[in-house]
């Protein structure tokens, strides 16, 4: 059989098309693969023991971990819980509430706030954040410094500092997606409510229940942000390995560690733990932003073909 | 019945309060931030900011020319690498939309957004500069075009997606082969929009800092070489941020004050190419 010019063609459009699509894909597993095999020496030689001890010590080549997935871990969380309900009260204000022309300007102005490159964020925290927080932990009675929530020196670089900051940067991402959600409700659940004489908030919270799936998936996409954030990060949270639940310590993040220390590793054992570092960070924030990504998706995309009735489907067309 | 009524009311309005609140909250770093970046840059920014290169330390003065200079490189770097993978990539999740393949890519998109730009530079250093044992340009251009190819691959497959597909079929009933079609039909009809966000990318990744600290590291020096450390303006402002002088600190206000200039003007240039796009397509 004769295969026509245009068969050729067809098949070099997919393929190569294709190919590059499979570079998008490859890339991902590549990261992950790079680094599980630089980092191996040390997933050897110090194995889950490696976050569980909180030494740190690259001279001696002693490496344990735990400071720094704890003070990422409690830096996102920290910022999650200022950020949060913040996020969804902008975007039930932009989805829900405010007028048609103040839309447009509250959205712009928001997604400002995440343009703004992180080391702006980084050099504004060290020279105006972190004197502020000082003011205010200098400001505080003894007996309140006193508790194990409030130690530390009075220095403004700390805990406290980088989650103000990293809640600032969370913002944006999390009340746009959470907008985005609210907006792909179909406007009969809410002239439902409304017929029923709900009140603006009672309309609301339908569309809040409605969209819970999303919601959770935004919040989870700032969470994903929050994990990874280095420089902002790094210039405010002062740097000092040690796990501790005050809010006024100084402390240290997977981010700021490899950031600070990469290229004056001296050892490959050091470069190696570092790496292993990057690995646990990358696992985490691809598991996050997975599990997030699907959840939003659920909301937006695969809607049209759940069993909704067809007039749903077509106003959120 | 009454007071519960009433209740409901200031529920709802209390509830709306809070809203508004938190709007304001939202915008009083916002204001902040741009003010201490507009206020203290333009204290700190000079002729000399943009005609010299650093001086030695501890001598005043000098400027971040070879800064400004080198993140237009990287980023240029970036770009040659991530606007071919990024464009063809969104070509195909766009004409395979809605398959299980396409799902994957668009999917494993949106993670590789998502993956810490730290990460991004361990894994470009691992592959792009321990092997030469050398900190180069090259390097820190390909971190940032590994950091542009998903937001590319995204933006290409919706404005594909937003042409409409009369013009795809017209061009295939002309006998057209689908790629043909696709390069001379719906690729330029969407080019507009496709340059916008490519420009928007372009914007995000010229303030990124994290992955060009051990790809294309830093350099006091004049230098356009590839194959050497480069300078660039992000790293520049941090090293001056963290560093112990008052002219250094000066210096990085001025840096972040060109960043922000730079973000800021892309995205609003950006938002009007793509309003006037919208109000065209409304015309039609």
């Amino acid at each position: 059989m004769k295969i026509s010019k245009a068969r050729i063609s067809d098949f070099l459009f997919y393929n190569g098309t294709g190919l590059f699509a499979l570079v998008v894909v490859a890339l991902v597993f590549a990261i992950g693969v790079v680094l599980w095999i630089q980092s191996r020496s040390t997933i050897d030689s110090f194995g889950l023991n490696f976050w569980r001890t909180e030494i740190w010590d690259p001279v001696a080549e002693n490496f344990g971990a735990f400071p720094f997935i704890w003070g990422t871990l409690y830096s996102s969380f920290l910022a999650l819980l200022i950020s949060a309900p913040i996020s969804l009260g902008v975007a039930i204000f932009t989805s829900e509430l405010c007028p048609y022309w103040l839309e447009r300007p509250v959205v712009f102005l928001t997604e400002l706030l995440a343009a703004i490159p992180s080391i702006v964020y980084g050099l504004w925290g060290i020279f105006v954040l972190v004197p502020a927080v000082r003011a205010l932990q200098v400001s505080l009675p003894d007996s309140i410094r006193a508790l194990e929530l409030f130690k530390g020196p009075p220095v403004g670089l700390n805990m406290f500092c980088a989650a103000l900051i990293l809640a600032i940067m969370m913002i944006p991402f999390t009340s746009s997606v959470a907008r985005e959600v609210l907006k792909a409700v179909p406007l009969a659940q809410r002239e439902t409510a409304f017929a029923l004489a709900a009140t603006r908030w009672e309309v609301t919270k339908v569309a809040l229940h409605y969209s819970r799936v999303g919601i959770i998936g935004a919040i989870m996409l700032g969470l994903g942000r929050a994990l990874g954030e280095t420089m902002a990060v790094t210039m405010v949270i002062g740097n000092n390995p040690k796990a501790s639940w005050s809010l006024f310590a100084p402390q240290y993040t997977m981010a700021a560690v490899i950031a600070n220390e990469f290229t004056e590793a001296g050892t490959d054992l050091h470069i190696s733990a570092l790496i292993e570092i990057g690995l646990v960070l990358f696992i985490v924030t691809l598991i996050v932003n997975a599990a997030s990504r699907l959840l939003i998706w659920k909301m937006t995309y695969s809607r049209k073909t759940s069993s909704v009735p067809k007039q749903e489907a077509l106003e959120t067309a | 019945m009454v007071v519960r009524r009433v209740r409901r009311h200031i529920t709802s309005v209390i509830m709306t309060v809070l809203c508004v609140v938190s709007v304001v909250i939202t915008l009083i770093p916002l204001a902040l931030i741009l003010t201490f970046v507009v206020l203290k840059g333009i204290a700190a920014l000079n002729l000399d900011f943009f005609t010299q290169i650093p001086k030695p330390v501890g001598e005043m003065g000098g400027g971040m020319a070879n800064g400004i200079v080198g993140t237009l490189i990287l980023c240029g770097l970036g770009a040659l690498l991530a606007i071919p993978v990024g464009v063809m990539a969104g070509i195909y999740v766009a004409q395979s939309s809605g398959s299980r393949r396409a799902n994957l890519v668009r999917f494993a998109a949106d993670t590789l957004n998502g993956i810490p730009s730290i990460v991004v530079g361990i894994f470009v250093y691992a592959i792009a500069v321990s092997p030469f044992k050398q900190f180069t340009a090259l390097a820190g251009g390909i971190a940032l075009g590994v950091m542009m190819i998903p937001i590319i691959t995204r933006t290409t497959e919706e404005l594909i997606r937003l042409v409409p597909s009369t013009m795809l079929e017209g061009a295939l009933a002309l006998g057209a082969t689908q790629g043909r079609a696709m390069f001379t039909v719906v690729l330029p009809a969407a080019l507009p929009g496709i340059v916008t966000g490519i420009v928007l990318a372009l914007a995000r990744i010229a303030g990124e800092t994290a992955p060009l600290l051990f790809t294309a590291f830093n350099n006091r020096f004049w230098s356009t070489s590839l194959t050497q450390p480069i300078s660039s303006l992000t790293v520049q402002v941090y090293t001056y941020a963290t560093g112990p002088y008052e002219d250094w600190h000066r210096q990085a206000w001025a840096g972040a004050l060109v960043l922000i200039a730079l973000v800021l003007i892309c995205s609003i240039l950006a938002r009007l190419a793509t309003r006037r796009l919208e109000r065209m397509n409304a015309g039609l």
